[in-house]
């Protein structure tokens, strides 16, 4: 059974949020920290929380930390010792290895995230901009308050209109294909999988290989925890967009090319089920819009080509142990939508999301080192993820097609890492632990 | 497929030294686990070399009669290696039995760890492991253990050589179906 009093919301939740914001914070003094989490801890909402109040709720708030963060507030050097060596380095330190390099290097990062002073992460959702105001204010009024808590950085998140449903700048439609945890009470969708074991996302339960195992100590501060992986990622719409006209003529074919290098269209359908032309209504359909498999149904990827996005991110039947290397994605966009037949503005815009899963170096880091960077998956040879890969401008995206293939050279970076971090995402009482680290006991 | 790869399309033999160590140190590649040992025209691959726990060396024959039966029941039980052949030695230092197990495949072993491990668990790979000294006992769950013991018993090449250099086990399969199908069309124009 889930302890969903214990579990932060954002690990089983998807909250009805348009608006947002990430505020990065560092703390000065063990004792500042402390004070801050104390009083922030009652904001923070546990799943059943947010479950039972989902109607009435227009905001929802998430707290996380990075290992210097855990060490900031007063966790001692056994208990951080007991952490996985991948949380502890930070992700700054594993940026080759995960492809961000060149532009995407961490020396470009912004908002402070590659100092070791970044310690903390809220997360604030919010049903509407006054809401996100109103927290904004109240939270800016305690910081000042609070003696040694610094606000590195801060992100405005923004839904793009239409609202009717969720998608990128670019304008793919996301939140598509999630894992299901097993005892969470979700269905899954057909298509998505049987459930997975919980241990896969929240420390303390079993996971696909057994009873859980190595967790890091004292048990208070791991149980119904979980590690997030933060990046901000840069979508330049100009660029993708002149991209689609000088690569495909029609309308219709630049909808296709789109299509192509997601591996669903734009509207969310996949191609599998629909290669040749959009289809809305599937697309809207949770009973159908995810029911697919890459074996059987486009084993050479005459649909969906093997290097797309989405066929990287989740290769379904043609990987082994997918079931070790789901990840659940949360996040929103950010920045001014660019509006369509607009030139590019050079305004920034993109995407700011974390990918929540209970090992960062067999799930998060595989996707981005192995699924999304390299170049030789499915021996396409010189391609990486044509969305989040690491793209200089060197390599190319081949599109599978009768008689002959198409190939397109010299593929532009249409994302750029603009920020990333690792947090340990406590449960409710690891907060309360955490607060009280200072108290006599 | 790499630059290096390119340049001779996989028909022009290739050889390469390699630094002490078994890195080139201005172009250290970083994996998951740690840095990677260089792709040679060889492909990738490992040796590692570790002492039997004295006395366990007929549970290596029994474990070889294992994977032969389980190769021959699912053929592509494998796969997720990435292979082209694996070599399996015992051979005696100074009164005791070593093990060597050398792989030459195609992709560096760091990407597929956690499914390498899986799948020694599945295949009853295990069990030969499992009978050399120093090997943790937690690896099932612990594949940072597993891959700290398969570093620290690496004894990387200092030269590797490739009659076909660079090109993959998946692209020879690929020849071999291109010409099988060939010679099917050219019956069928008979």
């Amino acid at each position: 059974m889930l302890e969903f009093d214990d579990i932060q919301h954002i690990l089983l939740m998807r909250v009805p949020a348009l608006t947002g914001r990430y505020e990065f914070l560092s703390f000065r003094s063990a004792t500042g920290g402390r004070t801050w989490l104390s009083a922030i801890r009652e904001k923070v909402q546990s799943a059943a929380e947010v479950r039972a109040s989902l109607e009435q709720e227009k905001r929802w708030v998430t707290v996380a930390f990075t290992w210097n963060g855990l060490r900031a507030l007063g966790v001692d050097e056994a208990s951080l010792a007991t952490f996985p060596e991948e949380f502890r380095q930070g992700m700054v330190a594993r940026a080759e290895m995960l492809g961000d390099t060149g532009a995407n290097h961490p020396d470009n990062w912004v908002g402070g995230l590659t100092s070791p002073r970044l310690h903390a992460i809220v997360i604030l959702f919010a049903g509407d901009e006054a809401e996100r105001e109103r927290c904004v204010t109240e939270h800016n009024k305690f910081i000042a308050q609070c003696r040694d808590v610094e606000v590195l950085s801060s992100l405005d998140l923004a839904a793009i209109p239409p609202f009717i449903y969720a998608h990128d700048h670019f304008g793919y439609r996301d939140r598509l294909s999630q894992p299901v945890i097993e005892g969470s009470g979700e269905v899954a969708t057909p298509g998505s999988g049987a459930p997975l074991k919980p241990g896969e996302f929240i420390l303390g339960y079993p996971d696909e290989a057994g009873p859980p195992a190595h967790l890091p100590q004292p048990e208070v501060l791991s149980r119904n925890g979980s590690y997030m992986a933060y990046r901000q990622l840069q979508e330049h719409v100009g660029r993708f967009r002149e991209f689609l006209r000088q690569n495909a003529h029609t309308p219709e074919e630049q909808e296709l090319l789109a299509a192509k290098l997601m591996g669903r269209w734009r509207s969310g359908a996949p191609l599998v089920l629909s290669p040749d032309k959009d289809d809305p209504t599937l697309a809207a359909d949770p009973q159908r819009n995810n029911d697919f498999n890459y074996k059987e149904m486009d084993p050479q990827g005459y649909a969906v080509p093997l290097g797309s996005h989405a066929r990287r991110m989740n290769p379904r039947d043609t990987a082994a142990n997918m079931n070790r290397r789901r990840m659940i994605r949360r996040g929103a966009t950010y920045g001014p939508q660019l509006p369509e037949e607009a030139p590019e503005d050079g305004l920034e815009r993109g995407i700011a999301a974390f990918v929540i899963c209970a090992s960062l170096i067999r799930q998060f880091e595989f996707a981005q080192n192995v699924w999304a960077n390299d170049r030789n998956f499915h021996e396409l040879g010189n391609e990486r993820d044509p969305v989040i890969g690491n793209q200089d401008g060197t390599l190319e995206f081949k599109i599978p097609k009768r008689p002959i293939r198409k190939k397109i050279t010299g593929l532009p970076a249409f994302t750029t890492v603009r920020g990333g971090a690792y947090f340990f995402l406590p449960g409710i009482k690891a907060l309360r632990y955490l607060a009280s680290l200072g108290d006599v006991r | 497929m790499s630059d290096a790869s390119k340049q001779t399309s996989g028909t022009k033999p290739a050889a390469m030294a390699i630094p002490k160590g078994g890195f080139f140190k201005d172009k250290i590649e970083q994996g998951r686990y740690g840095p990677i040992f260089p792709k040679t025209p060889a492909c990738y691959g490992f040796s590692i070399l570790a002492k039997v726990i004295p006395g366990r060396e007929e549970r290596f024959y029994e474990y070889a009669r294992n994977i032969e039966q389980a190769v021959a029941a699912q053929p592509d039980c494998l796969a997720v290696l990435k292979l082209h052949y694996l070599r399996w030695v015992l051979f005696p230092i100074k009164g005791d039995t070593y093990f060597m197990y050398q792989g030459i495949f195609d992709t560096d072993f760091d990407k597929y760890t956690e499914d390498a491990v899986n799948l020694f668990a599945a295949t009853g790979l295990s069990t030969a492991f499992e009978n050399l000294e120093g090997f943790p006992a937690d690896w099932r769950t612990n594949a940072p253990a597993f891959v700290k013991f398969v570093r620290e018993h690496q004894c990387p090449s200092f030269l590797e050589y490739g009659e076909y250099p660079y090109v993959s086990a998946e692209e020879i399969k690929k020849a071999l179906r291109l010409k099988a199908a060939f010679s099917d069309m050219l019956d069928q124009m008979q």
